[in-house]
């Protein structure tokens, strides 16, 4: 297992600068004086202080900071939720087409009804995978779309008279977007514990509920990758109470196939399709996160929602009960495309594999990491886990020191992403993981070995797991100094060497 | 049972099999038994069966071939997405999988390239619009303006939130769905009808305690650009109210960076700068403010500058995430998670590339097409143009009232010629008349405005 990140120490962009340089083709076939059109009082008077560099130093600059970062094309990426599966390249291919890159989104729609049929039909394999009845694509990303999800729960109550509902209720283990996005929208925010199976206890959700309940968020299988069985029940007690229940679609990657929310009794559902369809996460974004909802929410969808009349795809923006609109525009189309081509690719056949498999290779890596010395699986040793599972490295902290924080840097060693860390924060060190369907039972077992090391390492007191990781472009980062008033920096003004 | 897949290595039978008894199972179906059968799919998804790799690319290259792209018709539309030329490096860098399958950096050791790139995007937006700090992007410029109104009404403790009227239609309705849920209420500015500043008299009048902010678009929706941004500057921070500005930032290669008339906040469309306009998605919000007071307020994530614990090398993480979701949860200043990163990389790689002159040119280019476009249209029978009497940067409105025909009849003719014109107003805006938004940039030239004139000729005198 050997692992060595690039190390460029590469300056920034702009000490690259040197005056009189420029990355860019120049056109001399119009008059430079029209700068002297702009009134004085709105013109620049000093250019702004970008770098001056050629497009030789700027790709080398871009590649070589791109050596010093690791994504799935390059290994394991086993963060907990986030679904880091491989993307496959036809779909970034297609999606290098004029036909998307190019397209405006007020063009005539007779222009554009290839992208809208896209659409429309991406709307209805997504509204069919989740049980539900209409769906927009418009949200940013799946925080965005629990956004509009609440949005959507908030006018159902209003349209219906009751305004005293101002309670979300999530659980414990719920990811913090959830209590964030109900907050958004002005709501209280309840929480509901686990039970010791890590389910929620419905009699804590039974004494929650009530006439100022707006609704309850939750994933299913939940963020320690357990099936909620009881979800009919759990759906029925908000539901009398007149709530809502509300899917968070960060987990759909276990159960397509298998269960539709839609069947579950729930209402609202986003989807990630950077997640389960395999859209690029490009280091942060963009994603995508469409929302699903029943025919009783149907009516307060964001406009437009790409219809077909039989002859036509059309944007219908005539919605009169619509919360409107949660973006500028129709929604991100080229991811839209590219989760399109993945359903496409891989069919109904294709999608139920998916989870199949992610759910096989997360019940083998759990099966063998929990065996490791240091390590457990809380919560319901033997039950099955779905397409993830919450690791506890609390044994291993205690008797050696070496905390999950620990474990996760030495995995850096070997060319492995750490799982999600601290989370969810029911399970003390916790270590949240994710394989998905695409690694192989090579790579699930090269991460194994390398748990077993680190084990090894921490018994055997050596100091390879606090001084980890070593591997990497550069050695552990003091975190701290960034946030400390006196030491922070958020631009490079004070250090650049130009100015 | 799973069947072979190209992109699941363990799905073929004998690596199930193996899997399976190593941890003591005898089929996969057993995984799934805590599903309660009530709830458990008996039938296939209703979904198509599965293509080849050829058999997808077809299909959809056959879809897509139904689009009219703007190298199929010469489009003149504007209005919240641009039409640029993006230079060639950076498709070529954004597709790296490095970059491209990386995600936000809770493992800063691993991920120093992105991190660099981010620290040089937020340092990057703060050189073009003068702020001290820009987080490293939000989804949109309409969201990011949601956000920054409620950042305005978390700051000052204050419930309203005053905008023009002449701004973008799409930004308001975001920004009702981000105020209406708290009750900061909107209460919209006059513009004036002829130059299309803002009625000063009319800010002052509605500027008051209570005020959490205001909204001004620089330049603004339909391509003027507001002359007395001092004068409203005053106005509003004589009452301690947030001035934010949303700015199209290729303007600000040529024009005052809103820092010189104090803006708090400044909120934007990073598209043009290296992204394409993909139907309008996705796309890159802007988001920077001055002062530390403000940064603490702040949304969305901010890449810090740092060192190694043993002090020897530079190095970078992310920082303030105590404002963030992930730590805070409902007390975070925003939801937001994933981002827009990869287009916030190809917006430092176009500013790198251009650099100042590169910057000035694009902005030289996009005045010398505007003028030369107003010019061209003005002498049509009928047109007025540009409708409002302003200084105007990239868009014009251009107003068909004396031509007797209504702009969807003129669309309808241009199409029919290969031509998308500008986008109509009448419906946004009543009373401007039968009035379409035209936009210029480097990617037009005088003979396609040429063409446009002409077109434009014979369907009036038709």
């Amino acid at each position: 297992m050997v692992f060595a990140q690039a190390r460029w120490d590469e300056p920034l962009i702009i000490q690259l600068s040197r005056v009189g340089k420029i990355g860019f083709h120049e056109s001399h076939s119009y008059d430079r004086t029209v700068l002297d059109l702009i009134p004085s009082r709105l013109r620049r008077k000093q250019p702004p202080s970008l770098p001056e560099v050629s497009e030789i130093e700027v790709v080398r600059h871009y590649t070589r900071l791109s050596q010093q970062n690791f994504g799935v094309d390059l290994g394991i990426y086993p963060l907990g939720s986030c679904t880091m599966k491989y993307n496959p390249k036809i779909c970034d291919a297609i999606a290098a087409s004029h036909k998307i890159q190019e397209l405006h989104p007020y063009q005539d729609e007779r222009t554009a009804q290839g992208i809208l049929q896209i659409l429309y039909e991406a709307s209805d394999f997504l509204t069919k995978i989740v049980g539900m009845d209409k769906i927009t694509l418009q949200p940013a990303a799946g925080a965005h779309g629990e956004y509009t999800g609440v949005l959507l729960m908030r006018a159902y109550h209003l349209d219906r008279g009751e305004k005293s509902r101002d309670e979300v209720i999530v659980p414990d283990s719920a990811h913090g977007t959830n209590p964030a996005s109900a907050a958004m929208a002005g709501y209280k925010v309840v929480e509901v514990p686990s039970n010791s199976e890590g389910c929620v206890d419905k009699e804590a959700l039974k004494s929650a509920v009530g006439p100022r309940t707006v609704g309850l968020m939750i994933t299913n299988p939940n963020t320690l990758g357990i099936f909620e069985r009881d979800i009919l029940e759990i759906a029925k007690i908000v539901h009398d109470a007149g709530g809502l229940l509300y899917y968070d679609g960060a987990n759909l990657n276990a159960i397509m196939g298998k269960a539709k929310p839609g069947d579950m009794g729930f209402d609202i559902v986003h989807i990630n399709l950077h997640k389960t369809f395999a859209t690029p996460h490009g280091g942060g974004g963009p994603g995508a996160g469409p929302v699903g909802v029943t025919r009783r929410l149907a009516d307060y969808l964001p406009v437009p929602i790409v219809e077909f009349d039989g002859s036509k795809y059309y944007l219908d923006y005539n919605r009169s009960k619509s919360i409107g609109k949660v973006r500028a525009f129709h929604g991100s189309a080229a991811v839209v495309l590219r989760a399109y081509v993945y359903m496409l690719l891989h069919g109904k056949e294709g999608l139920q594999t998916v989870s199949e498999v992610a759910v096989l290779n997360a019940n083998y890596m759990a099966q063998k990491l929990r065996k490791i010395k240091g390590f457990s699986l809380p919560f319901g040793e033997g039950a099955p886990r779905k397409h993830e599972f919450v690791l506890s490295a609390s044994l291993l902290a205690k008797e050696t020191g070496v905390s999950a924080l620990q474990v996760g840097k030495r995995l850096l060693d070997f060319g492995v992403h750490p799982p999600t860390i601290y989370f969810p924060m029911i399970v003390e060190e916790a270590m949240m993981t994710e394989p998905t369907e695409t690694v192989s039972k090579q790579e699930l077992d090269k991460m194994i070995q390398a748990f077993e090391r680190i084990s090894e390492e921490a018994y055997a007191k050596s100091d390879q797991p606090a001084t980890s990781p070593h591997a990497t472009t550069v050695t552990r980062i003091d975190e701290a100094r960034a946030n400390r008033p006196k030491t922070m920096q958020l631009t490079w003004r004070s250090t650049n060497p130009t100015s | 049972m799973a069947k072979t897949h190209p992109y699941i290595p363990n799905s073929d039978e004998s690596a199930i099999r193996q899997m399976l008894s190593e941890i003591g199972l005898q089929s996969i179906a057993e995984l799934f038994e805590d599903i309660p059968a009530a709830i458990r799919s008996k039938a296939d998804l209703p979904v198509p069966s599965k293509m080849t790799e050829l058999e997808t690319r077809r299909h959809v290259e056959g879809l897509l071939a139904k689009n009219l792209s703007t190298r199929d018709v010469l489009s003149f539309l504007g209005a919240g997405v641009w039409s640029h030329h993006v230079p060639a490096a950076i498709d070529a860098i954004i597709t790296r999988g490095e970059f491209l399958t990386s995600y936000t950096p809770y493992q800063p050791e691993i991920s120093q390239g992105m991190l660099q790139a981010m620290f040089e995007y937020q340092s990057l937006i703060c050189e073009l619009t003068g702020m001290d700090y820009a987080n490293s992007s939000l989804y949109d410029w309409s969201t990011a303006l949601g956000e920054a109104a409620r950042m305005a009404a978390r700051v000052t403790g204050r419930y309203e939130f005053l905008f023009p009227k002449f701004i973008h239609p799409e930004r308001l309705a975001t920004l009702r769905t981000f105020c209406d849920p708290v009750d900061i209420k909107l209460v919209e500015v006059t513009q004036d009808k002829r130059s299309g500043s803002v009625d000063v008299s009319d800010l002052k009048n509605k500027l008051s305690s209570r005020t959490a902010g205001f909204y001004l678009e620089y330049p603004s929706f339909l391509g003027f650009v507001e002359q007395a941004v001092d004068e409203i500057e005053a106005a509003v921070h004589q009452v301690g109210s947030l001035f934010v500005a949303g700015c199209e930032p290729i303007s600000l290669g040529a024009l005052k960076p809103p820092s010189d008339f104090n803006t708090d906040i400044v909120v934007g469309e990073g598209q043009p700068l290296g992204s394409h306009m993909n139907y309008g998605g996705p796309l890159l919000g802007i988001f920077a403010c001055r002062g530390e007071t403000l940064l603490r307020q702040m949304p969305g994530r901010i890449i810090g500058k740092t060192t190694t614990q043993d002090g020897k090398r530079d190095a970078y993480c992310m920082a303030l995430q105590t404002r963030e979701q992930h730590i805070r949860r409902e007390k975070a200043t925003s939801n937001i998670c994933t981002n827009e990163a990869l287009l916030a990389l190809a917006a430092s790689m176009y500013l790198s590339l251009l650099g100042p002159k590169g910057m000035s040119e694009v902005c030289s280019a996009i005045l010398d097409r505007t003028r030369y476009a107003i010019d061209s249209l003005r002498k049509l029978p009928g047109v007025v143009a540009p409708a409002f009497d302003a200084f105007h940067f990239m868009e014009f409105t251009v107003n068909f009232d004396k031509t007797g025909k209504k702009v969807s009849e003129i669309n309808d003719g241009l199409l029919k010629a290969g031509i998308q014109g500008g986008l109509d107003l009448s419906s946004y805006f009543p009373e401007l008349g039968q009035a379409a938004l035209y936009c210029f940039t480097e990617v037009h030239t005088h003979r396609d405005i040429d063409m446009l004139a002409d077109k434009l000729r014979m369907i009036l005198e038709a």
